[in-house]
């Protein structure tokens, strides 16, 4: 089996199970964030229980809006916090303590390797880059999970993609997903599993499998797995996460389809307006003039996205046209940069630094864009209206790109940072 | 079960921003959400679909966000049914779950046009194109699936098999 059936098998008490196959699994773990809560537990006082099928099980994070940015915001947080509290849930980040709810969960040693997690949030499937079967869902299915511990799944196939090689330098793993989705278009995993694997994987950090796993949703897949290694359980013991057991795929394992990646062969790429998979070299849209530059979100907001972007600006300044949005992924994220002195680099280059959260990603709150205004982010969706104005135009790429186009004022390849 | 309505005709990767986008997403009562849906796209959306509407789309309508907003203000704003050659799976849960029913025909596209009247039989999961005098294949609904949809989407499904804390 590989290690997408292995893990529903396991929280499915069956030996075996194949794809195609819908069976009813046991949650480990369940999420919900400020904009998503709201409808799960109406829909959980629907059902009419009085009590939560685990509390110590459910997770609740406010990122989407934080601090409250109406009165109708700052009452939604006020009813979430009730069933907090009524549920006696501890596992509870509000404003100012936690962050972005996908770095949140990476983070604390909440996830380990081979569990089986659900979040009321697409982007859920971040959580494989620690071995983990995640995925997103609805509110009213979130009630239910909330009700039973458990949810019915259709076993995905898989999609296979075999790493090779080493990136180049200021190509990132963002270049990689950005390629891969170019390369299969917006539905091609759709329903499916996609397990990074392979030589080159070992070369990547958490941080670098955590942006791969978050976009595999915009490929449409069901959940992304890096198969979990040696690196995997020295992160999880340097944050305390207790035991763990990895699961991977067996040798023999089934896929729907295998492609293979050289990472030597990855060079800075954008997905354009307006779709994921719109995806060209930087080279190809070089000059494109931009006005906002947001570097943060659940996809490339964590430290080693801030020392990237913070090494490429160091004593600089940006272009006068642009504004730059940096936004740390977590407080941990924050204090971290903090304590390296990256937030000073941001504001000497012009930039402003926000509190955690998910900011400008959504278009919900702080950073929206106007009518025929463009901007070049590191967050995951270019759709059409996703960060304000339906007229405005959005550029995804890594935070490498991000920094030095912010210097330019145009989109600019990382790798002419020394023309500078 | 057999719904009846006009047709609305949309593209493919049909995505849950262009749907609701996130800064009404603090709305949680269905019909505040129905005066917002396709706004940025699609202006006067929702006058046209009071009326009762069957959209029909191509690939991967409903792609993005896990927001269940998306087929709460469809559904409120008077989408009957939704047709398209495929869905993306969180949408197509998200729906099934709140009783927007939806039927995956990938034929429809190219049989059915702007404003015709359609007729839907959920049960038998058969579309017929009244205008045209067209019958438009559809893929049948899984037996799970199909009970959720027929409860009226996963909470009174839910109910009717339990009761009160005996859950």
């Amino acid at each position: 089996m590989n290690v997408f059936e292995k893990i529903l098998a396991r929280a499915s008490g069956l030996r075996e199970v194949a794809p195609g196959e819908i069976v009813e699994a046991e949650i480990d773990l369940a999420m919900v964030h400020d904009l998503t809560a709201p409808l799960t537990i109406k829909a959980f006082q629907e059902i009419g229980l009085s009590k939560v099928w685990d509390p110590d099980r459910i997770i609740v994070i406010f990122d989407h809006l934080v601090p409250a940015n109406t009165v109708k915001t700052a009452e939604l947080h006020r009813e979430i916090r009730a069933f907090v509290a009524k549920h006696g849930i501890k596992n509870f980040y509000d404003v100012g303590r936690g962050g972005i709810c996908h770095q949140v969960m990476l983070e604390n040693g909440l996830v380990k390797p081979g569990q089986l997690v659900v979040g009321a949030d697409s982007h859920t499937c971040t959580y494989g880059a620690l071995g983990a079967f995640s995925t997103g869902i609805g509110s009213t299915e979130m009630a239910a999970v909330f009700a039973t511990g458990k949810l019915w799944f259709k076993v995905p196939e898989a999609l296979k993609v075999e790493l090779t090689g080493r990136l180049r330098k200021y190509v990132t793993s963002k270049d990689v997903i950005l390629y891969l989705i170019g390369k299969i278009g917006v539905n091609g995993a759709n329903y499916m599993g996609v397990e990074f694997t392979g030589p080159g994987l070992r070369g990547l950090s958490i941080s670098d499998r955590a942006t791969m796993c978050n976009m595999v949703i915009e490929a449409g897949a069901k959940a992304g797995i890096a198969s979990p290694d040696k690196l995997v359980k020295e992160y999880l013991e340097f944050i305390g996460g207790g035991p763990i057991d990895l699961i991977g795929s067996d040798d023999d394992s089934l896929y729907r389809s295998e492609i293979a990646i050289e990472l030597s062969e990855m060079e800075p790429v954008v997905a354009c307006p307006s779709s994921v998979d719109n995806v060209k070299p930087v080279a190809e849209v070089e000059g494109v003039e931009i006005d906002q530059v947001f570097i943060g979100s659940c996809t490339n907001g964590r430290i080693e996205d801030l020392r990237l972007a913070a090494q490429l600006l160091r004593g600089r300044r940006i272009d006068p046209r642009v504004r730059l949005i940096v936004i740390p992924a977590s407080t941990r994220t924050y204090l971290q940069a903090l304590r390296e002195g990256l937030l000073n680099i941001f504001v000497e280059a012009g930039g402003l630094v926000g509190n955690p959260n998910c900011g400008p990603c959504l278009g919900g709150h702080m950073g929206l864009m106007a009518d025929g205004e463009t901007c070049l982010s590191t967050s995951n969706r270019n759709f059409i209206g996703r960060m304000g104005s339906p007229k405005a135009d959005i550029y995804l790429a890594s935070p490498a790109t991000a920094a030095v186009s912010a210097l330019r004022g145009v989109i600019t390849d990382p790798r002419g940072i020394d023309q500078i | 079960m057999i719904l009846e309505g006009y047709a609305v005709k949309l593209g493919d990767n049909i995505d849950t921003d262009v749907i609701i986008p996130g800064r009404y997403l603090i709305l949680t009562e269905p019909e505040e959400l129905a005066i917002h849906v396709f706004e940025g796209v699609y202006p006067g959306f929702h006058e046209k679909a009071r009326k009762g509407v069957i959209l029909v789309a191509g690939e991967n309508f409903g792609c993005g966000s896990s927001r269940e907003h998306a087929p709460i203000a469809l559904k409120s704003a008077g989408v009957k049914c939704i047709i398209a050659k495929s869905y993306a799976r969180i949408f197509y849960r998200n729906a099934v779950n709140i009783g927007l029913p939806l039927l995956e025909s990938p034929e429809a596209p190219s049989k059915v046009d702007e404003g015709d009247l359609l007729k839907v039989d959920l049960i038998e999961g058969s579309i017929v194109n009244v205008s045209k005098g067209l019958r438009v294949a559809a893929n049948p609904f899984p037996e799970l699936i199909r009970e959720i949809i027929l409860s009226g989407g996963l909470i009174p499904y839910l109910k009717a098999r339990f009761s009160g804390d005996a859950l």
